[in-house]
């Protein structure tokens, strides 16, 4: 359930007919009929279908493979290993659109010698079909020589450790340093130490990686893939070795993606594979390849000092943290320094020391997930507080309270937050909705929490984002939008529909949207770092308020009334304070048709560019701007067997306005679900760098059987830079789940539990010790 | 090697003949017929995305053997109705807003299509858990889930029964 709680109106006069409507997505028939084609729903004739061979050893060297008998195997097309690729390397940046120099991040696209993780591709085969390619893995002869590996991103920094990446493993290195921490320690009553750990947890979308790719008649490279990124396209082409305009990637509606499909998956081998055979081929990973086949969330280590007045105002706080890369470097840098940046949350802090480090090791690599550093450095910064408010003798509302950043306060990186603050408001509203506390039950006791955060929406700004939509109406009057942009289940596309019906005067099922095609719809960067809404959504926003704006000025002179005098809805134009004169919408695209006035428009929207922040104090811009908002949550745990219930969960969150709140409502309920599992279920275990758990019997990922009726409390400040006044909404959804969590666990046993999940074995544990 | 034989399978009303290995799934046959609203999430049974009703109970169909099915009437989510006449679950999932990324929505449909037609249209809470437990979702938080099922059950009590 949810309810919308509306702000001050920004802007005046503001009345919308279709935007805040919590009307049905445009994807939502399809979905639920069985209609919707996902990238893996495509086959083509004399299509061949394709199976990677993975490392069995996390830290190895390749000594010899032999294909021989693989490639004898009658029904097998191709087998590719390093013989063919001779040293080709498949980039781990993160997609650029200005041409910034990448990170020295690469990997072989197959092991040429060393292999740095568990399941590291060495081979690809293509052949008739998937039984066959299966067997062909099995007839590749390898030999592995074992290699000294170092599976603890601690051990990795000793000297003398294995070297993974680089020189040292240190894969990336922030830091801030503002005010006088020296002082504010000096100046607190009471310091507070703790360290806190967070673990490996797999996105576990329910579509695996999978794609089909085709070399057409003007040599172009086709990829229909299920991924976030169709700008990949111009990596792929590097790795292949092909122009960039010889690539093309089509996006389908993605079967999810929280991160786990922001790195290229199965493209590249798809390109080598359709490239060598000129045949179309395909490559669907199963459940246990998806385990191996994409980076996981950085677990971190998390110390922090923290110091306060008697009355609970902070007065230093330094945090040192450290995340386990993995093998290769992929998005760990820009993992680490979100994680620094929202080191101490929501609050403000003038006096603040950061130091953190992502470190290479040789467990499987990690990067973006849906929260990427914010969840892991909130998961901290949260328990910190009510340690804090436990010692101070001080409510923990109360003590977050004092301590809430406001308008115009500067965040750790020392620029002022210009929206909204309503970290109090969500708080206040998400604590209260708990109701009536629900009493203890003999050996099930009773806990409540709550984590508030800050999350950024939109990319760094030194990346310099852009993103381009086109919009324009049809000679019936519907719309019609084109933009790259990939939908990944959150109703990205529906959003952008909503806003050009809106802007346009029709109903939201008037407006098709082509996306997601990097050949023939405008690029506009990727479905990742809570940006769709806020780039693409102020593109389509310009570019449909471009067109609104020519239609109403041809519209003015017919109605013979001053521009500004007419409005359009319902699919129709009219006088606003004579409705009754009116035509319909498209008899005007008629008349502008005629008269070549321009129905169409391509917009280019640019976030705020700045550089890179200041190496030695990790000061300047980061980020466009922050969502704030809170968790609250009941449980009950079992004393006796340790195991957590979740009873009530509520999200509060000011998204500055909601284009769908149904919508919106969905993101903050599924990130309160998948919060919850990295609270007390989920851990990818990895022994000596050898994965544990590769199926979701043992990966364990909550059930309807788990969860509560999730509550979505939707606050609008109008103040975000997203169309409208809109936030981002769906990695600030997660955020502050886990920690909520964890606080209510220790409120319900008396003793917290540092590192997560919270499993029971560690709660009937931590219980034996408070009673030892 | 693997025996094959031709079987006849009746799906969402249509018959189809089909030549059938011994060891192929009920998914691999459905995927391999065109019956794309069949999805293969993990091909061991532990999240529901393949989940088909052999009459009216809801399986997993990656672990079913196609031999297996026999005369059985095979409902996929697509053969529950169509956009003209759409079934309430259809309708409620979209209304809702119980769909995000929807790639575990048919297998959804089809467990609480299952519950509905076992005679528990009068979902509680707990009812719907046990029915839609087998069936992961990753978007969703089951939150609408519950409401759009809900719902569908009211109209499907409202009308007398199940379609």
């Amino acid at each position: 359930m949810s309810e919308t709680i509306a702000g001050s109106r920004r802007g005046a006069n503001v009345e919308f007919r279709q935007v805040g409507m919590a009307l049905p997505r445009i994807d939502a028939p399809g979905k639920s009929h069985g209609k919707t084609r996902y990238a893996g729903d495509h086959v083509m004739p004399n299509m061949l279908h394709a199976k990677v061979l993975r490392s069995p050893l996390a830290s190895a060297r390749l000594r010899r493979i032999d294909v021989s008998k693989a490639r004898e195997l009658p029904g097998v097309a191709c087998v590719l290993t390093r013989e063919e690729l001779s040293g080709r390397l498949a980039p781990t940046d993160i997609a650029g659109q200005t041409g910034r120099k990448r990170l020295a991040t690469d990997q072989p696209i197959l092991v040429n010698d060393r292999v740095r993780y568990q399941g590291e591709p060495m081979a690809l085969v293509a052949a008739e079909t998937v039984v066959i390619a299966e067997r062909a893995l099995e007839l590749i002869e390898f030999d592995l020589e074992p290699l000294p590996g170092v599976y603890d991103p601690f051990d990795a920094l000793k000297p003398g450790a294995p070297i993974v990446q680089g020189t040292d493993n240190v894969v990336a290195k922030y830091k801030v340093r503002k005010g006088d921490t020296e002082a504010g320690f000096a100046a607190a009553d009471v310091i507070i130490e703790n360290t806190y750990c967070t673990q490996f947890i797999e996105h576990a979308f329910l579509e695996p990686e999978v794609g089909l790719a085709w070399v057409d008649e003007n040599e172009v490279i086709n990829i229909r893939v299920s991924t976030q990124v169709i700008e990949h396209f111009r990596f792929i082409a590097d790795a292949v070795g092909v122009p960039h305009n010889k690539v093309r990637i089509l996006g389908s509606l993605v079967g999810g993606g929280f991160g786990g499909k922001e790195d290229v998956t199965v493209e590249i081998y798809l390109a080598l594979l359709a490239k060598a055979t000129n045949r179309p081929v395909r490559l669907c990973y199963t459940r246990e390849d998806s385990f191996f086949g994409h980076g996981k969330r950085h677990p971190f280590t998390l110390t922090h000092r923290t110091g306060f007045t008697r009355q609970g105002k902070i007065t230093a706080w330094k945090v040192d943290m450290t995340a386990d890369a993995g093998g290769y470097v992929f998005l760990s840098p820009y993992v680490l320094l979100y994680a620094t940046v929202a080191a101490p949350g929501p609050y403000r802090v003038d006096n603040l020391h950061v130091d953190a480090r992502a470190v290479a090791t040789n467990n499987m690599f990690t990067s973006a997930f849906r929260g990427f550093g914010a969840a892991q450095a909130c998961i901290a910064h949260e328990q910190q507080m009510d340690e804090a408010a436990k010692t101070l003798g001080i409510d923990r509302l109360e003590l977050r309270r004092r301590n809430f950043l406001r308008t115009g306060d500067l965040i750790a990186t020392g620029v002022p937050i210009e929206s909204a603050v309503w970290s109090d408001e969500c708080m206040t509203r998400a604590w209260e909705a708990l109701g009536e506390r629900t009493p203890d039950d003999g050996p099930i006791k009773i806990g409540r929490g709550v984590a508030a955060y800050q999350q950024s929406y939109g990319r760094i700004t030194w990346l310099h984002d852009t993103s381009e939509a086109w919009v324009g109406i049809e000679m019936d009057g519907t719309v019609v939008v084109r933009s790259g942009v990939t939908d990944i289940g959150a109703g990205q596309v529906s959003a952008l529909a909503q806003i050009a019906a809106e802007l346009l005067g029709v109903h939201l099922t008037d407006v098709a949207v082509y996306n997601s095609d990097s050949s023939t719809t405008p690029l506009a960067g990727t479905t990742t770092a809570t940006r769709a809404l806020y780039m693409t959504g102020n593109a389509v926003r310009l570019a449909a308020e471009a067109v609104r704006e020519r239609l109403l000025r041809r519209a003015a002179q017919e109605f013979e009334v001053a521009h500004g005098k007419v409005d359009m809805a319902d699919n129709r134009v009219f006088v606003a304070d004579h409705p009754e004169r009116s035509m319909a919408l498209k008899d005007l695209v008629a008349v502008c048709a005629s008269e070549g006035v321009h129905r169409s428009e391509l917009v280019m929207f640019r976030a705020p560019f700045t550089g890179e922040i200041d190496p030695e104090t990790g000061q300047g811009r980061v980020h466009p701007d922050y969502t704030y908002g809170a968790q609250a949550v009941e449980v009950a745990v079992d004393t006796g067997t340790g195991e957590v219930t979740v009873l009530k969960s509520v999200g509060a969150h000011d998204v500055g306005l909601a284009i769908n709140p149904d919508a919106v409502a969905g993101q903050i309920e599924g990130g309160a679900a998948q919060g919850q599992g990295y609270a007390l279920s989920e851990e990818l275990r990895y022994e000596q760098g050898q994965l544990t758990s590769t199926s979701f019997s043992e990966y364990l990922i909550p059930t309807a059987m788990d969860v509560p009726e999730y509550k979505a409390i939707i606050l609008e400040s109008r103040s975000g830079v997203g169309p409208f006044g809109a936030k981002g909404i769906g990695e600030p959804a997660l955020t502050p789940v886990a920690p909520a969590i964890a606080n209510a666990v220790a409120d319900a046993i008396g003793v917290r539990i540092f590192d997560l999940p919270i499993t029971p074995e560690k709660v009937v544990n931590a219980l034996q010790r408070l009673g030892n | 090697m693997n025996k094959t034989k031709q079987i006849t399978l009746l799906i969402n009303g249509r018959t189809h003949r089909a030549a059938v290995p011994a060891n192929e799934t009920l998914l691999e046959t459905l995927r391999g017929l065109g019956y794309f609203e069949v999805k293969s999430g993990c091909e061991k049974g532990d999240c529901g995305a393949c989940a088909v009703l052999v009459d009216d109970e809801a399986v997993d169909s990656c672990l079913t053997l196609t031999w297996t099915v026999k005369t059985q009437r095979v409902t996929t989510v697509s053969g529950l109705g169509t956009i003209e006449d759409p079934h309430p679950l259809h309708t409620a999932f979209i209304e809702r807003g119980a769909a995000q990324c929807g790639f575990c929505t048919p297998g959804l449909i089809i467990a609480a299509e299952s519950m509905l037609r076992n005679d528990t249209r009068d979902p509680s809470l707990d009812d719907m858990r046990l029915a839609l437990s087998g069936n992961l979702c990753r978007c969703t938080g089951y939150t609408k889930v519950f409401d759009a099922v809900t719902a569908a059950a009211r109209v499907v009590r409202e009308e007398g029964g199940p379609k």
